[in-house]
């Protein structure tokens, strides 16, 4: 790997203006020189993402519902109040947790042993490895749609089908997302998600140093010696990257719940919670202030994630 | 991950040193028996594990499967339990999607993914050298700023997007969407083109800098051919979220500028037996992310990690 290539720039913000070699402009317009290039991107994502939740926050303060224009007007933090003690709100906090841990965990687990399955060579490798692919390149809304009618379906779903063929006319021909609404929208997501970590941990194995691998082998190391000290210590950003991408997206799904129960059976997440809150019942003063509390909730969790990708990013600059 | 070499290396070499000492370790003799053992297991041990990856690979891609075979049906043999898997070939599930007016989703769906993709590299890639190559002071903070927008979600700002639009009619106007992809998808292009912007050799712009070459020729000339695989990657990952997302478009838009996700909650709505033309339509709106992402699975990897796995 290119690592002189990458330590120069990486290094710049701490060396000073003149040993950098590269500046010869004077310092003032040199800073300006520099910041010119990135403040279109800067200022677009600024506008466009907080300047609406600068937004948001305002109207979370207001009676505000699209059904009564006329009693518009300042609520206070009634809004709030009214989020924190409404039930279907809390159970939409708890779903959301609920869901993102599980889906991340299990993913991140079946990802682990495929790619170390895959991390082997064996006829047909990258067979398997598009044949893994195959569900990350489904739409989201599709996935949820397959899975609801074509797989789940009580009647003509594919997994009754099978247990038809297994056990007869007189199989066991359960409702599956009645059931287990939770569990149904959680394996229809781990399904999508697997390949995703699969992919991540796969690229890190395979930058795994073998040489040094083979020589604890020889050593005398057993395979889940070498796993332990070796592979897993190795994997540890990768594992750390895929769960806190994957939880990124995971915590904001709304395809899933919206199509496999339309947030019934105590499956509406946050997302899911605020949609109808603000598109079907027109409350845009509680729609808003769930949203903060959504905001303030995120920010916590990331706090804490981001410090995970920082020490990754210290790693790689390094 | 451009980590230095030396480092990861030295800290395997002493936990190499910890396995040599370990209690657990083999004597000579043992060892070598254990590897005799070992060769004569190997063949079966190795027959399983391949057998285990391709059935996790066949699990995996068989919904998918069941999905094209389901779509290829009549109507009546799609909804048989248990299932037909040899009844005959149909395209009645394609008729009736077809029939039922999916170009205008299409194209507007085509438009808000490659032009907010468009939009995304061409502010992202000088932003990521003002990042990397010629970075500003507090560069890690603004890239984290970057990446803590991706955190917030989209649902708590769509409320004043939705009334602004509102109040200006961009309500489903198409333009709206191209506006709010290319904001969706901003970070992670800036954080992948920065991973591969780092990597760029410095001698490279130094030659651009002595013939004189201003910033726009020195990205354009220099850097885009150099990082071009990086470009892609960013590129493609783009164009999947974009043509993936449901609930901007869901809330934003509705006869004129819907998108084909949104075309196909809609679609599912009517009465009767229609699983063959779910999967139909299933089948038709992933395609073109299935045939990209097959078409670049190396990009497809490096894309999903942001560029940090290379």
């Amino acid at each position: 790997m290119t690592t002189s290539a990458a330590e120069t720039p990486l290094d710049a913000p701490e060396t000073s203006e003149d040993d950098d070699g590269r500046t010869t402009q004077p310092a003032g317009s040199g800073k300006w020189a520099r910041r010119l290039p990135l403040l279109p991107a800067l200022v677009f994502v600024i506008v466009l993402t907080q300047l609406p939740f600068l937004g948001t926050i305002i109207v979370s303060f207001m009676n505000w519902n699209a059904y009564y224009p006329d009693e518009r007007g300042f609520a206070g933090v009634d809004n709030f109040a009214r989020v924190f003690t409404d039930t279907n709100a809390r159970s939409a906090v708890f779903v959301t947790i609920l869901l993102t841990v599980s889906v991340v965990l299990v993913s991140l687990v079946l990802g682990l042993l495929i790619a170390l399955l895959l991390d082997r060579r064996f006829r047909g490798r990258g067979v398997v490895r598009t044949l893994m692919i195959t569900p990350f390149l489904v739409v989201p809304v599709a996935a949820a749609l397959l899975w609801k009618h074509a797989l789940y379906n009580p009647e003509y779903g594919l997994l009754n089908g099978m247990l038809t063929w297994v056990f007869g006319d007189d199989a066991p021909q359960p409702d599956w997302i009645s059931n287990n609404p939770l569990i149904a929208i959680v394996a229809a997501l781990v399904w999508q998600w697997t390949p995703f970590m699969m992919l991540i941990l796969l690229a890190g194995l395979q930058s795994r140093p073998m040489d040094v691998v083979e020589a604890a082998r020889i050593d005398g190391a057993s395979a889940w010696q070498i796993f332990t000290h070796m592979t897993l210590p190795h994997l540890r950003q990768y594992i750390e990257l895929s769960a806190l991408l994957g939880a990124i997206y995971v915590v904001q799904n709304f395809d899933h719940v919206f199509t496999i129960t339309s947030g019934g059976l105590g499956t509406a997440n946050l997302p899911y919670f605020i949609y109808q809150t603000f598109y079907t019942a027109q409350d845009y003063g509680r729609a808003s202030a769930a949203g903060v509390v959504v905001v303030i909730g995120t920010i916590i969790i990331a706090t804490l994630a981001l410090r995970t990708a920082f020490t990754l990013f210290k790693e790689e600059s390094r | 991950m451009s980590t230095s070499e030396g480092t990861t290396e030295s800290a395997i070499d002493a936990r190499k040193d910890e396995m040599r000492t370990a209690p657990g370790a083999e004597e000579p003799t043992e060892r070598r028996r254990a590897q005799q053992y070992r060769h004569r297991k190997e063949p079966r041990a190795a027959m399983l594990l391949t057998a285990a990856a391709w059935l996790a690979g066949i699990l995996f891609a068989l919904p998918v499967a069941w999905m094209i075979l389901t779509s290829f049906h009549g109507e009546t043999d799609a909804a048989k339990n248990p299932p037909d898997l040899f009844a005959p070939l149909s395209l009645e599930g394609y008729r009736t999607f077809f029939d039922a007016g999916p170009w205008p989703p299409l194209l507007n769906s085509l438009t808000a993914s490659v032009l907010s993709t468009v939009l995304v590299i061409v502010l992202a890639f000088p932003a990521a050298y003002a990042l990397s190559i010629r970075p500003v002071k507090a560069w890690t903070d603004v890239l984290f700023f970057f990446l803590s927008t991706k955190m917030l979600p989209i649902v708590a700002g769509i409320l004043p997007i939705y009334l602004f639009a509102q109040a200006s009619g961009l309500l489903d106007n198409i333009w709206l969407l191209v506006i709010l992809y290319t904001s969706m998808n901003m970070p992670i292009a800036v954080w992948m083109l920065r991973s591969f912007l780092a990597e760029v050799p410095v001698e490279m712009l130094e030659a651009a800098q002595v013939d004189g070459a201003g910033l726009a020729t020195t990205l354009r000339k220099v850097i885009a051919p150099v990082v071009m695989p990086g470009i892609a990657s960013a590129a493609l990952i783009c164009f999947i979220f974009s043509w993936n997302e449901l609930l901007l478009a869901r809330v934003l838009t509705s006869t004129v500028a819907q998108t084909a996700p949104v075309f196909l909650t809609g679609f599912v709505t009517s009465q009767g037996l229609f699983l063959a033309k779910v999967c139909a339509a299933s089948f038709v709106v992933s395609l073109p992310v299935l045939a990209a992402g097959f078409a670049a699975q190396d990009k497809l990897v490096q894309g999903l990690s942001m560029g940090a796995v290379k």
